[in-house]
């Protein structure tokens, strides 16, 4: 090869590199008014749209009137805004306070080159570029804390696509017990439904959890259920870490969450109140939560009220057309067990539940008893208090 | 689950009896002298048995918390800046004690310096609500942290001494 011909090769590919950045720069499409059904390969709704058409879902477009609250960007939740974004969901409100680490590059979703942004930003970027149909809204907070837990509240409880309007669902997808009992107290509260979602620490098992304030356990109502992996504490090595992750769990649990997220949106399917799943053996434990009528949480309590007033409506019965009866011939000689899940109830601790599943701790006992050392903080000035404290 | 010393530790700090958070108004003006009292007398219990090992105080809403541990070690004394927000789920959920100086230095840490807590204290604290309070929170959660992390880090050269 000449010297020319290698500078022409060499131009050639430095053009096809700016190309690349050139479009990575600016929008990859022009936003769509109107979701079609037709079959082109223009069409990012158009395989969408065919489960409408297949019959799966009635109005698969109702979609894009639908508002969800993601909290917690990490490894879950950034995958489910992903595949929300993707299904075409009408608007996205993101929660998170971290920003992207190199550490989290075993996650899906992030790349490195987006390092030191904050997640809520780098999501919000990446998931328009994705669909820029999609509205989305990003809140840079910790919700725990008493001055953003009321922004949160608001922002919830107003955010939906029309104004004034609540959102559709909230998808807790945060990594530590304050925050999930946050949005469980908020949820409560409002009476919002929401899914919990969760990984547990050695990153073999995975579980989300439906709850409807009143009508299924809140996340207070027992100590949280967890799958069993079986795994013996002793061979359980925890010297020099915190959690470990995989890409894999948190995918399927992302998975999972907005699989149930799209047929309680979109009506289709059954949804699962409780849904686990266990790594170590491929197995997904599936049960139902009643509500605990001794709750902490008075909200639930009242809710709880509310739900046994409320005139019951029967369950439809699944729409099937055919009515022909299944699984009348068996030519492949397969035994179904009982796949209608369980239902316990949290007042009684929730002893029985799913084979495959516990509580993360035994239930706390509600003693009356008088407490053997109380502070007796009756006529005390908490002025006084705060001088003695730094007298010390 | 809690050691003879622990439980020792444990039987000296007053127990608090309002179930209040930050949101709840005049109850948690209640529950924050219950905290006062049994950290007063948790810091007086340590002094005399001469093992004094933080302070702690709060801005006026009782909602954020500060002060300094300190950790003995060959001798000589490490300190450090502790800080803390009372979470909306208080008492429900523990305080998340951090220690910020040393965010990024030990993997026994979450975001922001905030300590990794054994298995243990959560099952602990969820059956002693609302009964433990911040005092509880030092002795069960920092305490045997330190324990822990700090000679390591030392050990380690994560960590120096540093001569004031
Ligand atoms: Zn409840």
């Amino acid at each position: 090869m000449s010297a020319l011909d290698e500078l022409q090769a060499k131009i050639a590919e430095l053009k096809n590199e700016l190309e690349l950045q050139k479009s990575a720069t600016r929008a990859a499409r022009e936003r769509i008014d109107k979701m079609s059904a037709e079959v082109v390969d223009s069409n990012p709704y158009s395989r969408l749209m065919a489960l409408q058409r297949m019959g799966i879902v009635k109005e698969y477009e109702r979609i894009r009137e639908k508002t969800v609250a993601v909290v917690g960007i990490g490894g879950v939740g950034s995958v489910t805004a992903d595949m929300l974004t993707r299904c075409g969901i009408g608007k996205l409100i993101l929660f998170d306070y971290d920003k992207v680490e190199l550490a989290n590059m075993n996650r899906l979703f992030f790349t490195p080159d987006q390092a030191g942004l904050s997640k809520v930003e780098a999501a919000a970027r990446t998931l328009s570029f994705i669909n820029p149909d999609v509205r989305i809204e990003t809140h840079n907070y910790n919700i725990t804390t008493v001055e953003s837990f009321d922004k949160f509240l608001n922002t919830i409880s107003h955010g939906g696509i029309q104004p004034d309007t609540p959102v559709d669902l909230v998808l807790s997808c945060v990594d530590n017990f304050e925050a999930r009992m946050a949005i469980n107290t908020a949820c409560n509260e409002l009476g919002l439904n929401w899914f919990e979602s969760g990984v547990s620490e050695n990153a073999v098992s995975g579980h989300i959890q439906f709850i409807r304030p009143g009508e299924t356990a809140c996340f207070g109502c027992a100590p949280p259920l967890v799958v069993a992996e079986n795994i013996d504490e002793k061979t359980l090595k925890r010297e020099g870490v915190c959690a470990a992750s995989l890409p894999t769990t948190m995918g399927i649990t992302a998975g999972m969450l907005v699989q149930n997220t799209l047929k309680y949106l979109l009506n289709f399917g059954e949804v699962s109140d409780y849904l686990g799943y266990n790594a170590m053996n491929d197995f997904f434990p599936r049960m139902s939560l009643k509500p605990n009528t001794q709750c902490d949480d008075r909200h639930c309590q009242e809710r709880q009220k509310e739900y046994q007033a409320r005139p019951k409506v029967i369950a439809e019965e699944c729409a099937v057309e055919d009515d022909t009866p299944l699984h009348e011939t068996n030519e492949w000689g397969i035994e179904l067990v009982d796949d209608s899940p369980p239902v316990a109830e949290s007042t009684e601790a929730s002893k029985e539940v799913a084979t495959g599943l516990r509580l993360a701790y035994e239930a706390p006992e509600i003693t009356t008893e008088s407490v053997p050392t109380v502070a007796a903080a009756a006529n005390v000035d908490l002025d006084d208090l705060f001088a003695q404290m730094k007298a010390l | 689950m809690v050691d003879e010393c622990t439980r020792k530790t444990l039987s000296n700090i007053p127990l608090l009896q309002t179930r209040a958070g930050p949101r709840d108004k005049e109850l948690w003006v209640q529950r924050l002298k219950e905290e006062y009292q049994a950290l007063i007398k948790y810091v007086q219990n340590n002094k005399e048995s001469g093992s004094d090992w933080f302070r702690l105080e709060s801005n006026k809403e009782g909602t954020r918390w500060f002060g300094k541990c300190w950790y003995m070690h060959n001798l000589l004394k490490y300190e450090f800046d502790i800080e803390f927000d009372i979470p909306v789920t208080y008492p429900t959920t523990a305080p998340e004690i951090a220690l910020p100086e040393l965010d990024g230095k030990t993997a026994k840490m979450y975001r922001g310096g905030k300590i990794c807590l054994t298995d243990h204290f959560k099952p602990l604290w969820a059956r002693n609500v609302p009964k433990f309070g911040i005092a509880h929170a030092m002795a069960l959660g920092l305490a045997p942290w330190l324990a822990v992390e700090i000679p390591d880090l030392i050990e380690k050269g994560i960590i120096t001494y540093k001569d004031k």
